[in-house]
């Protein structure tokens, strides 16, 4: 196990470094640049700017510079904004884009596994009917949508709630419901159709016969296999929470890391893409380790290092 | 006890091992699947109301009097009426024709998304779990690597490289839309390939080609008809999503996303520019899903009818 998972660490290493590398190329062979303006900038000043930032490097001294502050855990200064470092904008917005996120994640789960687990059980009872009908609604609205709807309808007809700013606990409520509204309905739905596989299955029939309480046989024998599937899809899970986020915190005026991506992007900012990028990357294989771990660790069949 | 040739026990003559009679016939089970298909009211909902939008979309905007780009400054904001059934938009173009519009490019996105899918995304994901080992780490980390990046800067850097348009959209969509398929299939197959059955046919001699398609892919049709049928939403959810963002199809043309976007300062005022992007996208993915729900339902040979 231990054995594996350090190839798993390795493995995880390499994918970053690619990305880096792949992300690196990909951002200088855009035309055009972050000193790209509609008034042309004074040659003496342009050499200037790109000397103080070594914009005219040939690229593979910038790619080894970047490498090695990298190593350093040193993301660069913006390239838009004086002064200010890309570690320190990730450090200023992630963490409010983390309490977004793990908001919305707790939603998907806390709402999402349940209504999955009373739907299979009471299948086509009213329970079920009620739960999937929901989630039918909840996977075909898209969350600017259901941001935009809450606005309207919570936030400016019912006056409940804040429509804008991260200022307050009341202020998360709306954008993580609204991060979290289709990946509830996907994981109840997913839930569903996983425990009524499982609940077939002869080994259930044999965990009944033997007299086990329904209790045992759900939560014991069926929902542990009932899950992998939706382990499975917790890394795709999480990369939607994160690009969710662009669009969600826009609508919300919340100032997190995905702002602060989508702005890089307008700006050509070279650095905040690529600091974010690797910083998204990092974030997302860490999570897919985990989740084949989880994966590895609930379904024995799967064979390790196989 | 009954006397046994000797010869019973030699292995089987190679021509013997022609298995083209072994399997059942495969018309009565499709034939099964449509049945079942059939009786289930919300699918068939679903599959008339995508063929409905299907015939609008391509028929709609020519039968119309107005064009989605013509702007009429003096009818800017009109809400729905006899004139104009969805009302005008804030330039005064008819937000019917330009719904329509729309339509266009999600379907032509949903086709383009699970075509990559049921071909790369299938091929790709049997492959590596049935291959395993090796073959399986190292195509599985190519899967991981793309995973990392997000959607959105591939897209981006893509509008740059190859022009703005719904073309990036299409090689962003082939160059992502395959990885979610890849990983559910490779899933599958890696905790199907253990079971009995699969032992059981390489005993009677099946080879891995026949094994893969024959037996194992059939089991996997459940989880890849559901992620065929999530996926055609996921396409048309992106594009919306990169639409909506100012990343997508370019003006004058429009798009679902583009004309949600477009709502949505004036959303306090106008709720009915909202209002109608957002229910076309809604109904298009729950007839989809509607339709996917009802496959899947048919189309398992497990469930009891």
């Amino acid at each position: 196990m231990f054995g594996y998972i350090l190839k798993r660490l390795a493995i995880s290493l390499a994918t970053i470094w690619l990305v880096v590398t792949i992300t690196f190329l990909l951002m200088h062979a855009i035309p055009g640049g972050p000193l790209t303006r509609e008034k042309a900038l004074p040659p003496a000043v342009l050499k200037n700017i790109e000397e103080r930032y070594h914009l005219n490097d040939p690229l593979w001294k910038q790619y080894a510079d970047y490498i090695y502050n990298l190593a350093r855990g040193d993301l660069g200064p913006s390239l838009k904004h004086q002064g200010v470092t890309v570690n320190k904008i990730i450090a200023e917005s992630f963490p409010v884009s983390a309490q977004l996120g793990l908001t919305a994640l707790l939603i998907i789960l806390l709402a999402g596994l349940p209504a999955g687990i009373i739907s299979a059980l009471r299948q086509n009872k009213w329970q079920d009917r009620l739960a999937m009908s929901l989630a039918a609604v909840g996977v075909a609205v898209p969350n600017f949508v259901l941001a935009t709807l809450l606005i309207y309808i919570v936030g400016v007809k019912l006056g409940w709630l804040p429509t804008a700013r991260w200022l307050s606990w009341q202020s998360a409520i709306m954008p993580s419901v609204a991060l979290a509204g289709y990946y509830t309905a996907y994981v109840a739905r997913l839930t569903r159709s996983s425990m009524l596989e499982v609940l077939q299955q002869d080994y259930i029939r044999t965990a009944r016969a033997k007299g086990l309480p329904e209790r045992v046989v759900v939560y014991k024998h069926a929902l542990k296999n009932a899950l992998i599937p939706i382990v499975t899809y917790l890394g795709p899970v999480a990369a939607g929470i994160l690009t969710g986020s662009f669009v969600i915190e826009k609508i919300f005026a919340i100032p997190g890391l995905g702002e602060h991506f989508v702005a890089g992007i307008w700006n050509r900012d070279y650095t905040v893409i690529l600091g974010v990028t690797v910083f998204y990357a990092t974030l997302l294989v860490a999570i897919n380790l985990i989740v084949d771990l989880l994966y590895c660790f609930i379904d024995p069949r799967v064979r390790l290092g196989k | 006890m009954r006397e046994i040739p000797k010869e019973k026990f030699d292995p089987l003559p190679e021509r013997s091992k022609d298995l083209s009679g072994v399997t059942g016939p495969a018309a009565a089970y499709r034939g099964n699947t449509w049945r079942r298909l059939r009786q289930n009211k919300m699918a068939m909902l679903g599959l008339y109301t995508i063929i409905l939008i299907i015939i609008l979309a391509v028929w709609g905007p020519v039968l119309s009097p107005y064009s989605y780009s013509d702007q009429h400054l003096d009818q800017q904001g009109l809400g729905p009426g006899s004139e104009h059934w969805f009302g005008t938009d804030s330039l005064g173009r008819d937000l019917f024709v330009r719904v329509l519009y729309g339509a266009r490019i999600s379907l032509a996105v949903g086709l383009a998304a699970s075509l990559i899918n049921l071909t790369v995304g299938v091929l790709y994901g049997s492959i590596a779990g049935f291959a395993g080992g090796r073959v399986d780490d190292v195509m599985m980390r190519v899967v991981d690597m793309l995973y990392s990046i997000p959607l959105v800067l591939y897209v981006i850097l893509l509008m740059v490289v190859v022009g703005p348009g719904l073309k990036s959209i299409f090689i962003a969509l082939g160059l992502v839309y395959w990885l979610e398929m890849a990983r559910v299939v490779r899933a599958q197959i890696l905790s199907l390939k253990e079971q009995e059955f699969v032992i059981a046919a390489r005993a009677l001699g099946a080879g891995r080609a026949r094994i893969l398609f024959r037996h194992l892919l059939p089991h996997c049709m459940g989880p890849i008809i559901i992620t065929v049928t999530m996926n055609i939403p996921l396409a048309i959810f992106t594009e919306a999503f990169l639409s909506f963002l100012g990343l997508g199809v370019a003006v004058p043309m429009a798009s679902w996303g583009m004309l949600a976007s477009d709502a949505l300062p004036a959303v306090r005022s106008h709720p009915h520019m909202l209002f109608f992007p957002a229910m076309a996208i809604s109904i298009t993915i729950l007839a989809f899903n509607f339709l996917g729900d009802g496959l899947r339902d048919a189309l398992d040979p497990r469930l009891p009818e």
